[in-house]
């Protein structure tokens, strides 16, 4: 992560449209209270914080985002939503951000790739809602 | 002929004000007040923010010229049931609810509160952290310094029997017979002073809903630290009495937030919760204060040096981001948050949590401002007629506007307002001659 | 009363000691649940793209041929309550979605189905009092941590039938069993969900924050509502014991279990063996077994 933001990227950035198309959401609704990141109960493992994913994507550097390891700790549990003052749906932020990363760089979960105990262990839903979420 | 007095709802500092500024001008003020005493929220306050003068020391002695003023005419413990005419010539009709005490020969001797046997939590001006009798003034001071009896928790009321303060009353004023009664009064102006009141806890489900003792709303803390407050001043935490070493601070508690509560930033908050955390180092020096923040808007004169007293002197901890959980573990109470500037989430096991929750208007402002023929807005507060140019009057002719049930404000701009308003009357007084 | 019943792809498969205990209760309490004929998988997971309709159709298409019979719908996964509720919702308002996915599926549905999770069902139908009466083998004195994971809750206005912030109608349920229910932090905090399937520490890590907060509050036993939930959190205990000193195996049973043994049913069929943490040894001390 770099500590230099070029705001060249800011004003016309078609990526930062597309990620409020897709997900329906006004990044600019946003006023940065972190009470996302507060409650949180997968930010333990992101590099960046919820509420800083959208503050990056209000600067352009969807780059940034994209590259962070947080977009896949999302589980989707929509504790953010259900706390935010300004009702922005980061859950479905998220879900927009990793269709762009798979979009880029395609699928990141292989059925191949669940030791096979595993996956005879899992819940099918576990399956089906990982497959959903982890491939276009 | 216009008659040149001058209704007051509300007997808050905005109400106070405006009735000794048209008082002192030689004109009548009708002053009317729901609670038994006057005085309003300051009078619940222990220090005022940024000068920490002791807000029962400079109240007490206005309320008492407000009590004693030959042009001022008290209706305490009464409302406004309805308003006609117009500007000039108002006639309203106030009503006085029972209290059960003959005013007239009690002389306030506080007999009859000591000797009565009920204690009641007292929810409204203690906010839950004392206790009064079931009869009471709001507090020492209260003006007129005479009780009344609670018909609710009144033993007698309830079961027949007890009358011990009827027995103790050297005068005979107790009378259980007393009835509501109606005044009626003209006036050529009105000034609403309503006031407001706190978002209930229970709204906030991820704060607790109200459910956990030791977290409190802001007034509350403030009769904790208020010197003549049933602590005398010493913080105590509801749930166990205990001295709280870890207190939080939480801003933004229903402000700001307009998917569940208030769109508004309820103005006062930053000011008083740093006034709180710096107050709770005086009181427990060995004590760790921490306030949650989002933004600290500290506009005023000596409010932001104010502030960084606080964080400098006091060395109150401010941790940037909105808690999003409160809740109760093995007598702590959790408190969990995220300090946005270094992008970390933080997690506080507290022993009090203090919320500094959104100011709304009170609840019977909307009824009160249907009886007068003036709007209110979505939220309740009463409308000016224009927030630039015209911030006291109401779009009627004759009736207008101080303190907070206009929106949120702090003592300094609603004591404007208010002589604003009470200006506004006496010029138009002046044109009646 | 009889009601339309979804089991859902893990109530059929991994999960049929809960979908046993589902179903003998509910008679046992007087609801015969009929399942759906010719049901499909729900999808397992809400989609929350704006663009969404096509993952719409499969929830859509059961929510279609209940219609066809039945005017309610419940189910026992909450993972399919809250896509199914969330899909009917979108039916009932987004006028344009409703087109084209009737248009998909050649049908005409207006939203008209109410779908319900079991345990609201239970609460509002059937009544905690009822329940309590119909009680032949009290809890008392088990110690229960309530769990209600996310797909009852959130989004509020969405899926939710109880407090989002601090639900109780599980807590009230275990309470009329005879039950003590304990008052804890995490109930309402997610288990991972399907993460699981990808960075299966990470889920591990955030079930542990569930399990431990249920052992600090004294819980002798957590109750779950949703398969992945109950995997989640029991799954990974061998592996906690491990890696967090001090950690404390607690079983994880499904609510209607408890409610089946507490209703006196005979509880062979609930796969009680298959539990990661074998919740027989707390039980049988407990004489429930």
């Amino acid at each position: 992560m770099s500590t230099v933001v070029s705001l060249e990227k800011y004003i016309h950035n078609d990526l930062v449209r597309r990620v409020e198309e897709l997900s329906g959401q006004d990044l600019l609704a946003c006023y940065q209270c972190g009470e996302c990141s507060a409650g949180c109960p997968a930010a333990f493992a992101m590099d960046l914080l919820p509420s800083q994913v959208i503050r990056l994507l209000q600067l352009g550097q969807v780059e940034e985002v994209l590259n962070s390891a947080t977009i896949w700790f999302c589980a989707a549990c929509q504790t953010c939503y259900a706390r935010c003052p300004k009702g922005v749906d980061l859950s479905r932020i998220m879900e927009a951000l990793r269709e762009l990363a798979m979009e880029r760089d395609g699928d990141t979960l292989k059925h191949t790739e669940i030791p096979k105990e595993e996956l005879e262990a899992f819940p099918q839903q576990a399956i089906i809602a990982g497959f959903r979420k982890y491939t276009l | 002929m216009p008659v040149k007095r001058a209704l007051i709802i509300g007997a808050g500092i905005a109400g106070m004000q405006a009735a000794l500024d048209i008082a002192n001008a030689g004109y009548e003020v009708v002053l009317v007040e729901r609670l038994p005493s006057i005085g309003g929220r300051m009078h619940q306050l222990s220090e005022t923010f940024p000068t920490l003068d002791c807000a029962q020391c400079i109240l007490t002695p206005r309320m008492v010229e407000v009590g004693h003023h030959e042009n001022i005419r008290l209706y305490t413990y009464s409302e406004v049931e309805s308003v006609e005419g117009e500007v000039g010539d108002f006639r309203v009709r106030i009503r006085r609810h029972p209290a059960y005490v003959n005013w007239d020969i009690c002389t306030g001797c506080g007999i009859c509160q000591e000797k009565c046997p009920k204690r009641v939590l007292s929810t409204d001006f203690e906010r839950g952290m004392g206790k009064r009798k079931a009869i009471y003034t709001l507090s020492p001071q209260a003006v007129p310094n005479k009780p009344v009896i609670d018909a609710e928790n009144c033993i007698y009321f309830q079961r027949g029997k007890c009358r011990v303060c009827e027995r103790f009353c050297p005068t005979g004023a107790i009378d259980f017979e007393q009835k509501e009664s109606f005044f009626e009064e003209r006036v050529g102006a009105i000034i609403v002073a309503t006031g407001y009141d706190l978002l209930p806890l229970e709204e906030l489900g991820e704060y607790g809903a109200g459910q956990i003792p030791d977290v409190i709303d802001g007034l509350a803390f403030e009769r904790l630290l208020s010197a003549s407050g049933p602590t005398a001043g010493k913080i105590r935490r509801p749930s166990d009495g205990k001295e709280p070493k870890t207190v939080v601070f939480v801003q933004c508690a229903g402000s700001r937030d307009p998917e569940h509560h208030m769109p508004y930033c309820s103005k006062i908050c930053c000011m008083y919760t740093a006034k709180h955390a710096m107050l709770y180092k005086h009181r427990v020096h060995d004590g760790q204060a921490i306030v949650f923040y989002i933004d600290i808007r500290s506009a005023g004169k000596g409010y932001e040096e104010f502030v960084q007293r606080a964080i400098t002197e006091d060395r109150v901890l401010y941790i940037r981001g909105k808690v999003a959980r409160i809740y109760q573990e093995d007598g702590k109470v959790i408190v969990r948050g995220v300090d946005t500037l270094s992008g970390k989430q933080v997690e506080v096991a507290a022993d009090m949590v203090v919320l500094a929750v959104a100011m709304v208007p009170r609840i019977t402002t909307r009824a009160l401002a249907e009886k007068l023929g003036i709007e209110v807005d979505e939220h309740g507060f009463l409308v000016e007629a224009d927030g630039n140019l015209n911030p006291v009057e109401t779009n009627r002719p004759g009736i207008f506007l101080a303190g907070a049930g206009a929106g949120p404000k702090d003592i300094p701009e609603t004591v404007s307002q208010a002589s604003g308003a009470a200006g506004k009357v006496l010029s138009l007084f002046s044109q009646w001659e | 009363m009889k009601i339309s019943y979804f089991p859902g792809c893990t109530l059929n498969t991994k999960g049929k000691g809960f979908d046993r205990s589902v179903r003998e209760a509910m008679a046992a309490l007087g609801v015969e649940l009929v399942e759906l004929p010719d049901w499909n998988c729900c999808g397992a997971s809400f989609p929350l793209l704006v663009d969404n309709v096509l993952d719409l159709v499969g929830p859509a298409r059961v929510l279609i041929n209940t219609a066809a019979r039945d005017n309610k719908l419940t189910t026992a996964c909450t993972t399919c309550y809250n896509v199914l509720k969330r899909t009917n919702r979108v039916l009932r308002e987004d006028e344009n979605i409703r087109e084209r996915l009737n248009y998909f599926v050649e049908a005409d549905y207006q939203g008209q189905v109410e779908v319900s999770d079991i345990l609201q069902l239970i609460r509002d139908e059937v009544g905690f009092e009822k329940v309590k009466e119909a009680v032949k083998k009290p809890l008392n004195g088990l110690r229960v941590a309530s769990y209600y994971g996310c797909m009852v809750l959130r989004p509020p206005r969405e899926v939710a039938y109880d407090d989002p912030e601090n639900p109780h109608a599980l807590d009230d349920l275990m309470a009329a069993l005879g039950a003590e229910p304990v008052r804890w932090g995490a109930k309402a905090e997610c288990c991972g969900n399907y993460l699981v399937a990808r960075k299966p520490e990470v889920a591990m890590e955030m079930s542990y924050r569930v399990l431990s907060s249920a052992s600090r509050a004294g819980a002798e036993v957590i109750v779950a509502n949703c398969p992945l939930c109950q995997f989640n959190l029991d799954r990974w205990q061998r592996d906690l014991t491990l890696t967090h000193g001090g950690f404390e195996p607690i079983p994880v049973l499904y609510f209607t279990q408890l409610l089946a043994i507490a209703l006196g049913l005979d509880p062979g069929g609930y796969e009680l063996e298959k539990h990661y943490v074998d919740p027989r040894p707390l039980l049988e001390s407990k004489g429930l077994i």
